[in-house]
């Protein structure tokens, strides 16, 4: 516990080389596409964290159901930890998209399903952190955050259905597009693979970041008893 | 298997032992003692109806400044005022509710009772449901006659029921939270808005879709999406409520 894992170090590592081998990937492997030119490169990074967000709130909703099943404070520490990350990088996806927008939909914002989704879905999870920050009771602060964690992951989905009733026009790589979808493309062998691999890469990146937070968590959590047996 | 080898019986039969928790009756019973301990209350005080019901009509006054609400644009924009109403004045009903029951340390005495916690939720919605549906129910016609709109419509009195409930099955169970929290006051419609989203979206589409005459065909999805919506909420807080009240 006290001394950093050898296998965490040895993912650093690893995140860090995929990270710079999938950089180099989107500048340099990856074809550039012929009408929008150099600003869709942003996709390969915009969808990966886009994914990584979704994935730490998920991660946070089962972690909260875990934790409402077993009562071991671990889990509290796994739902927090991923909500953090999470919303982290679902920031990185609108303030990416944003930068994709600007140029081929002419404007950084419209409320689009997919927009709308991910503007309430930080909401939401900032609302998980503030009614955390509002309790002090550890055992009630971590079941609040587990039922919080839980109905807000479900109302995602459904958020998402009511906003796509209207049109949209955001437009989806993988799969059918609906038609006024504006900046759609096909994708060729490379940019498949540079995709593939971002993904890929961003997942690692996620379980890296995960592991050190829920590390720090448990930290935090000794530091918080020590004190308490100083003082008493 | 061997008869003898049968563990016995330590509950003794149902009908021997007067426990509220093992019928569907039982269920039934505590669960309007709850809804009528409320109603009750609310009766003799009248503080949480006409506090919800006037600030209400202010909402609705404010939004006659805010937006101008002329003849020409009355029409599309009724269905959106009335539910920002609903969502303002439902959270000030939902509050005060459930801090009535803490304040006073109603909540340990309900929690006390031997009956399933399950009735305590859902005798909370249930009054808080009538409490918001009264109000709609004088809101609806004091801005008929305000604005001259017809809004006896028998369409949208279904969407306003269906996402009445969606809005007070998540709410009872975000306020018996935020209760329990320093900054409850400010906290409840922080946790609820991003959640009910779903719900304000399908009912504001929903009325104006009765409101403006339109198809079935077009209105079906967003009823189809409210009763989802009710569903899985009910379903999902009648679950974890026990983890919420539990001390």
């Amino acid at each position: 516990m006290d001394t950093k894992p050898r296998f965490l170090t040895i993912l650093d590592g690893v995140t860090g080389v995929l990270f710079v081998i999938a950089t180099a990937m989107v500048f340099f492997y990856a074809p550039e596409e012929t009408v929008m030119g150099q600003v869709q490169r942003v996709f390969y990074f915009h969808v990966s964290a886009g994914w990584v967000g979704m994935l730490g709130f998920m991660v946070a909703a089962i972690a909260g159901v875990i934790y409402l099943r077993t009562g071991r404070h671990n889990w509290d520490i796994v739902g927090l930890s991923a909500v953090e990350i999470g919303m982290v990088f679902a920031f990185i996806n609108i303030v990416t998209g944003s930068i994709w927008a600007r140029p081929i939909w002419n404007t950084w914002w419209t409320w689009d399903p997919r927009l709308t989704t991910a503007t309430i879905m930080e909401l939401i999870y900032a609302a998980y952190l503030m009614l955390r920050s509002g309790i002090e009771d550890p055992d009630r602060r971590a079941r609040f955050g587990a039922v919080y964690a839980i109905i807000g992951f479900l109302s995602v989905p459904l958020t998402f259905f009511s906003a796509r009733l209207f049109r949209t026009i955001h437009p989806i790589v993988i799969g059918t597009n609906q038609p006024g979808a504006t900046g759609a493309f096909d994708m060729t062998p490379r940019m498949l693979q540079t995709f593939m691999f971002s993904l890929f890469t961003f997942s690692v990146l996620f379980a890296d970041l995960l592991w050190h937070r829920i590390r720090l968590g448990k930290l935090s959590d000794r530091v918080e008893q020590l004190k308490l047996k100083s003082m008493a | 298997m061997n008869p003898l080898m049968e563990p016995p019986t330590l509950n003794p039969p149902a009908s021997t032992l007067d426990m509220p928790r093992s019928s569907i009756g039982g269920f039934l019973r505590a669960l309007s003692a709850v809804v009528w301990k409320d109603l009750a209350a609310e009766l003799r005080s009248r503080e949480l109806l006409s506090a919800m019901l006037v600030f209400a009509l202010l909402v609705i006054l404010i939004f006659n400044f805010a937006l101008d609400l002329e003849p020409g644009t009355r029409a599309t924009v009724t269905s959106g005022v009335l539910w920002v109403t609903f969502a303002f004045a439902g959270t000030l009903g939902l509050n005060r509710s459930m801090a009535m029951e803490k304040d006073r340390g109603c909540l340990d005495g309900l929690l006390l009772a031997p009956v399933d916690r399950s009735a305590i939720y859902f005798g909370k919605v249930l009054g808080n449901l009538v409490f918001m549906l009264i109000v709609e129910a004088i809101v609806l016609p004091v801005y008929s006659i305000l604005y001259n709109v017809n809004l006896f419509n028998p369409g949208l009195i279904l969407v306003i029921l269906l996402g009445s409930i969606g809005y007070v099955t998540v709410g009872t169970l975000l306020a018996s939270m935020a209760v329990q929290t320093r900054t409850r006051d400010v906290l409840l419609p922080i946790l609820l808005f991003p959640v009910v989203i779903p719900v304000l979206i399908a009912s504001v589409k929903g009325s104006s879709a009765f409101l403006q005459g339109l198809e079935m065909a077009d209105i079906w999805p967003w009823l189809n999406l409210l009763i989802v919506y009710d569903v899985i909420f009910t379903a999902v807080a009648f679950m974890v409520f026990d983890y919420v009240v539990e001390e």
